[in-house]
């Protein structure tokens, strides 16, 4: 664990994974859409060999997103995938489902572990639950609020990854809700029509301001939150908490707004490393984020903030 | 009637010869004719630490007394703990799951390490059984829990009859499955429409069903839509300038047309009496029906329907027929079309509710016997709604009790003749066309 919290950017392709690691991430996660869901782009194992070898060339990380919720079928393909990333030296697999803690225990024992449940890593003990099984960080809901992720920091044994920036999944179904949909309006849509590119969005009856993406792929059906969490005014508090890890979620924006934002978060990390005693947050860096901020979409504090009930 | 098609797939169950028939007990009552109407276990809710936080959960001391009734019968309690903790939460789990201990709760249906771990540490005698929440669908993942002392995993609905096979055929461990009722359109656990609608924790109990609500689907007309970036573009992007800002109220090109229903991801409700076979037969250990906050009514219907089927194949597996009574039976208590999941095959458009929904269960609980009189063939009746002379009712009890009779002349305890049975609870009698017994049910339509 270094003092300076690492800047994590999920990746889609080498270009991107170039261009973030200029813009000044200094790690990213990638995947295989097979194997890993809600990727920026699906690449196959030659190009996260290439990834990786540029990553590694610039002396940052490049972790593997396996966080499906995996079938028997999938559960059997593991072996090989994870052999795989194991010899092209990737530094860290993210999963959920526990087959894939026990594939990569057993063949790429090298390869470090993140637990990697989204809106259901809600706790230390849970965390340390799975730092005993070999997970070396744990990448938090963001559904936690600031108290939550502050407290939670000390009682870890493992490393705490924080999303700072950019959208959320909310919803996750293995069915297919879109096409479903259009066919029951008798407007059927071809395979593969409903993806990621195609710009859809839902919006509530009650909820006329709020777009929620929606898109479908061979994992199911995504929703995404309507506003983007932008945690940039108060990372020193997440910087001094000593969480190890800050990711900016790429998924759905364009790669120029994605630099601007890993820039600019960039600049906040550095300066607040240089002397956190004398750090404070400049307005000027939300501009620059503001000023390519989708106007439909609200920049907010996601969850950081907000009183839940049950 | 036709022959049953003969059941492709084979398993073994781990513990039980005949498959466990579990049911959901909103409140001690519940419990009681779940039990009654021949449910095997039943799975009930504390004041902490399950999903449902708006049901009449149940104090130690309803838990103790739950355990007792349930015991004549030979049936078990479970407790669903089946939250996704938060720090909070973390203090007070070795209390409570010591309690459960103490009140001779049989298992634990937990999701979360961080209740599992000290289930197994602090009340040893509790059984833990893996919830749907945390989305098992794969063998390896079943044997990691197996290996971690879990004697039961309950399945994600997404699993199939196949890959349950596949799981049965790998692990020796009890396999529970969702068989009947209402089911979550996501993966179980993997939503939060309700924190973000409206700041209510889905997963410690305080989902708000946004699903089911109403929406309207668009596609993003503008050029320069945030988002997917193909390859081609992307080098393209890396020559040619920034893209232009994005410019407010571009286009949102609707993908309905005014008649059309909104979009909503509400699932039709999960039934498989018509699979009994393929599912004893596959090996399930553990049949699950949903519904911890469904009607007295609709437990004891569904339950009671269930097990005369689980009893009759496994009575005479060559011989069994599906009853077409049993179908009817069902529909009395459905406020939902039915479907059968992810047993067979995906869920398709015909799997979802898009039209406006009908919730009303077309029938009420009128009445309970409490007595029956063999020589006069009068009934004591507590009244549960409204009923009177004339009405058609029908009566219903486990082992397949079952009559229609029109309400005759009506009396109170002092024999003093009523025009209408109008109190809750109230004791009327009546004469009955057939032997009744205690705890036999009696509904009407709805009109």
């Amino acid at each position: 664990m270094s003092n300076k919290p690492e800047l994590l950017a999920a990746a889609g392709s080498t270009a991107e994974v170039r261009a973030y690691l200029d813009a000044g991430a200094n790690a990213v996660v990638v995947g295989e859409d097979r194997f890993g869901m809600r990727l920026p782009g699906s690449m196959t194992l030659e190009e996260i060999r290439e990834a990786a070898e540029l990553t590694h060339s610039r002396g940052s990380s490049i972790y593997v997103c396996v966080n499906n919720l995996m079938t028997n079928e999938l559960s059997n393909d593991l072996p090989d995938y994870i052999r795989s990333l194991g010899e092209i030296g990737i530094d860290a697999v993210e999963f959920n489902d526990p087959s894939v803690l026990t594939a990569v225990k057993e063949h790429a024992p090298k390869v470090k572990l993140h637990w990697n449940a989204e809106m259901t890593a809600t706790n230390y003990s849970t965390a340390n639950y799975w730092g005993n099984k070999g997970a070396s960080r744990v990448i938090l809901a963001r559904e936690l609020n600031m108290d939550e992720v502050t407290e939670m920091k000390p009682r870890l044994e493992l490393e705490a990854q924080v999303q700072i920036h950019g959208m959320t999944n909310i919803y996750h179904s293995k069915r297919r809700l879109v096409k479903s949909y259009m066919a029951h309006q008798g407007r059927p849509v071809e395979e593969g029509n409903l993806g990621k590119e195609r710009g859809l969005f839902l919006i509530e009856a009650e909820r006329q301001d709020e777009k929620y993406p929606i898109y479908e792929d061979m994992n199911g059906t995504h929703i995404m939150s309507s506003e983007d969490i932008c945690i940039l005014e108060d990372l020193h508090l997440l910087m001094a908490a000593g969480v190890d890890s800050f990711k900016v979620e790429t998924l759905l924006k364009p790669r120029h707004y994605n630099e601007i934002v890993l820039r600019t978060y960039r600049k906040a990390i550095d300066t607040y490393a240089a002397d956190p005693s004398s750090y404070a947050f400049q307005e000027e860096w939300l501009d620059a984020i503001r000023e390519v901020q989708d106007p439909e979409r609200e920049l907010s504090f996601g969850f950081f903030y907000k009183e839940q009930v049950y | 009637m036709e022959a049953m098609a003969q059941p492709k797939y084979k398993g073994k169950r781990y513990r039980l010869d005949k498959p466990e028939l579990l049911a959901p007990a909103g409140n001690l009552e519940k419990l009681k004719f779940a039990v009654h109407y021949g449910a095997d276990a039943v799975y009930i809710g504390g004041q902490k630490y399950g999903l449902r936080s708006n049901a009449d959960n149940f104090s130690f001391e309803e838990m103790k007394e739950g355990v007792e009734f349930a015991a004549k019968y030979g049936a078990k309690v479970f407790v669903a703990t089946n939250i996704y903790a938060h720090n909070e939460d973390i203090e007070g789990i070795e209390e409570y799951l010591r309690s459960l201990q103490d009140a001779g709760i049989a298992a634990i249906i937990a999701a979360d390490p961080a209740i599992i771990e000290v289930a197994k540490r602090a009340a040893p005698k509790l059984e833990v059984h893996l919830s749907t929440q945390q989305s098992t669908l794969n063998w390896q993942a079943v044997k990691f829990w197996k290996d971690e002392g879990l004697p039961r995993v309950v399945l994600g609905r997404e699993t199939s009859l196949e890959e349950i096979a596949t799981i049965k055929e790998h692990v020796d461990i009890e396999i529970e499955a969702f068989i009947h009722g209402a089911m979550c359109s996501s993966f179980s656990g993997r939503c939060v429409l309700s924190n973000h609608f409206t700041d209510r924790d889905s997963n410690r109990g305080g989902c708000c069903q946004s699903c089911r609500w109403k929406y309207d689907l668009f596609e993003d007309g503008r050029e320069d839509a945030a988002g997917w970036v193909s390859e081609e573009d992307q080098l393209m992007q890396q020559a040619a300038p920034a893209p232009a800002p994005f410019k407010p109220g571009v286009t949102q090109i609707p993908l309905f047309q005014p008649q059309d229903n909104p979009f909503t991801m509400g699932s039709k409700d999960l039934c498989m009496l018509e699979h009994i076979p393929d599912l004893i037969e596959v090996g399930i250990d553990s049949f699950k029906i949903e519904g911890r906050m469904k009607s007295i009514h609709y437990v004891a219907t569904v339950v009671n329907v269930y097990r005369q089927a689980i009893d009759s194949y496994m009575a005479d597996p060559e011989n069994y027929v599906l009853k077409p009574e049993w179908i009817e039976e069902i529909n009395k208590a459905a406020n939902r079309p039915l479907n059968t999941g992810f047993f067979y095959d995906t869920p398709d458009h015909e799997d979802h509710i898009y039209e406006p929904e009908e919730k009303a269960v077309p029938y009420d609980f009128a009445g309970l016997v409490m007595e029956y009189d063999e020589e006069t063939g009068i009934a004591v009746i507590q009244q549960r709604n409204h009923f009177k002379p004339g009405d058609e009712i029908e009566f219903f009890g486990p082992d397949g009790t079952f009559f229609k009779q029109a309400v005759g002349r009506i009396e109170d305890q002092h024999g003093q003749e009523l025009d209408a049975a109008r109190h809750p609870l109230q004791l009327v009698r009546m004469k009955v066309d057939q032997p009744v017994r205690f705890f036999d049910m009696m509904r009407k339509r709805k009109n």
